[in-house]
């Protein structure tokens, strides 16, 4: 990595790590466009993580010090996936061979300590979210892992940045339906795992019908503000992946790269306001069927790429 | 550009596969197979114009049958004899919906194991179509013996026979347009009949869970 590169990286993960409460705005916008409403404004997002900041944080008797670290390595961890994920431009900061393991493992790490701190406050209903989270969760895996690998084959690397966008592009052209798969599995994927509307209502008032909600009910303050901006900054990251695999921009230019990546961001978080809009929201028995769908995406993407491979 | 079009037509044909295994409602999975039926029509005429600019006589009279018969007039025959009666879902299969679909992936992969072991006779417009002719059948023929009710026997009846096209369209060239007619002609007539057999099963019975009909006796 050259020395200009690495100062141009400092402005690129200031911009990744501001940006994420917006995308959030734009699919409240969205739903509200689709309601008839105006919708709150477009920093609200901002707004809300400034006043939690500046509130205290309440804890139950009840819980140990497990609950107060939950939010915190959960955010912990997903700042670290953000170095191994490239957002703006097609290189990420830490990136190295392998690093698609880490990436799926400190979501994990992320989400299992979510759950704990949800188990440690006692609440029956918090269990109850916790136990669909991790079921939830451990069905999209699958789908996570078979789509990594189809993008590994199709590019000959293991280092994410390098397993989509430009060097995907081959792929595009050997076996361009099976990349479609892909990201089909990994848009099923992402809703999944950020607590998007076929799978999960973000908005829902219902504690009984909470997944991810219900899990987060017990904190307060700082910590709430953390597990909200966490969740923007999941939805970014794994926003990205989806946007670089469907987009490989190659040979463009690099001072285009960035902003057209940001609109393409956007306009993913636009369509995913648009899924929220039209679609209910799936019966729980039924979520198993959609991430087993996702799996059955990827692995027939993987049949296909492994056959043109050898071609 | 083409290539990339016969390769989505397939690969869509194989996930509509996977959806009327999914789906329970019968209504739903009619029409999924006159989608299925309607891409596959398409097939034809898009592998013709790899090897000319206008497609074949042929081709279009391939194509326009598929259509007229399995786009339109089969699924108007079943959908028909589905508002005759109350059943309008697939209640408990032998074989649950998820199931069926992790099943139906797994024979997906083992065609595309068993169809690179095949020799074939003439050199097939592209790889895809011999995995995905088997992947269908056999597809065709899960469903065929997973489900219970007549209506979607039928249906897995159709994609075994749609399987069976899509392997015809290795040979589009050397077939006759008659066979492929008569085929067609076939279809329609034993769909036909099987229209009437299910509208009596329902009135004799009401129901058509052909289960059942295993265990008719004198009294």
């Amino acid at each position: 990595m050259t020395v200009l590169r690495a100062i141009l990286f400092v402005p690129e993960v200031l911009v990744v790590l501001a940006s994420p409460p917006l995308l959030m705005s734009v699919i409240a916008k969205t739903k509200a466009w689709f309601g008839g409403r105006v919708g709150p404004p477009w920093l609200q997002p901002y707004f809300d993580i400034h006043k939690l900041i500046q509130k205290n944080a309440v804890y139950s008797k009840t819980t140990t010090w497990i609950f107060r670290a939950g939010p915190i390595i959960s955010l912990a961890s997903l700042l670290t996936a953000t170095t191994l994920v490239p957002v703006l431009s097609d290189d990420s900061l830490l990136g190295f061979p392998g690093d698609v393991i880490l990436l799926a493992y400190l979501l994990a790490l992320g989400r299992m300590f979510t759950v704990l701190a949800a188990m440690d406050t006692g609440s029956s209903f918090e269990g109850m979210g916790a136990s669909r989270e991790v079921t939830f969760g451990a069905m999209s895996e699958p789908a996570l892992f078979l789509s990594f690998v189809v993008m590994a084959v199709a590019s000959k690397s293991l280092r994410l940045s390098e397993m989509i966008g430009p060097s995907l592009i081959p792929g595009w052209q050997v076996a361009g339906p099976a990349v479609i798969l892909v990201v089909g599995a990994l848009l099923v994927v992402l809703l999944t795992e950020t607590c998007r509307v076929p799978v999960d209502d973000p908005a829902t008032h219902l504690e009984l019908t909470m997944i991810h909600e219900v899990m987060v009910l017990d904190h307060s303050g700082p910590e709430f503000a953390c597990i909200t901006y966490g969740a923007a900054l999941k939805f970014a990251l794994l926003g990205s992946i989806v946007v670089h695999a469907a987009i490989p921009h190659g040979g463009w230019l690099a001072w285009l790269n960035a902003p057209l990546r940001m609109l393409e961001l956007g306009g993913l978080a636009l369509l995913i306001g648009i899924i929220e809009s039209v679609t209910a929201r799936f019966r729980l028995n039924r979520v198993p069927m959609l991430l087993a769908g996702a799996t059955v995406l990827s692995a027939i993407a993987l049949v296909l790429v492994l056959m043109r491979r050898t071609v | 550009m083409l290539q990339f079009v016969i390769d989505s037509i397939l690969i869509l044909v194989v996930l509509l596969n996977l959806a009327m295994l999914a789906t329970s409602r019968m209504a739903a999975c009619i029409r999924t197979f006159s989608l299925q039926s309607l891409l596959l029509a398409l097939l034809p005429i898009a592998i013709g114009l790899r090897h000319a600019a206008m497609p074949g006589a042929h081709t279009v009279i391939i194509a326009a049958g598929a259509i007229g018969l399995k786009v339109i007039l089969i699924p108007w025959v079943l959908l028909r004899v589905l508002r005759t009666g109350e059943i309008h879902r697939e209640i408990e299969p032998f074989i649950g919906f998820t199931a069926s679909v992790i099943l139906g992936a797994l024979i997906i992969v083992a065609s595309f194991a068993f169809a690179k072991e095949l020799p074939l006779p003439t050199q097939a417009p592209t790889d895809l179509l011999l995995p995905v002719s088997l992947a269908t059948l056999f597809n065709g023929l899960l469903m065929l013996v997973s489900r219970r009710t007549a209506i979607t026997q039928v249906l897995g009846y159709l994609v075994v026979e749609t399987g069976i096209f899509i392997f015809g369209l290795l040979l589009l060239e050397q077939t006759p347009v008659l066979v492929e007619i008569g085929i067609l002609l076939d279809l329609f007539v034993a769909v036909f009949i099987m229209g009437i057999v299910v509208y009596h099963i329902r009135r004799e019975f009401d129901h058509m869970d052909t289960y059942l009909l295993g265990e008719l006796k004198e009294a």
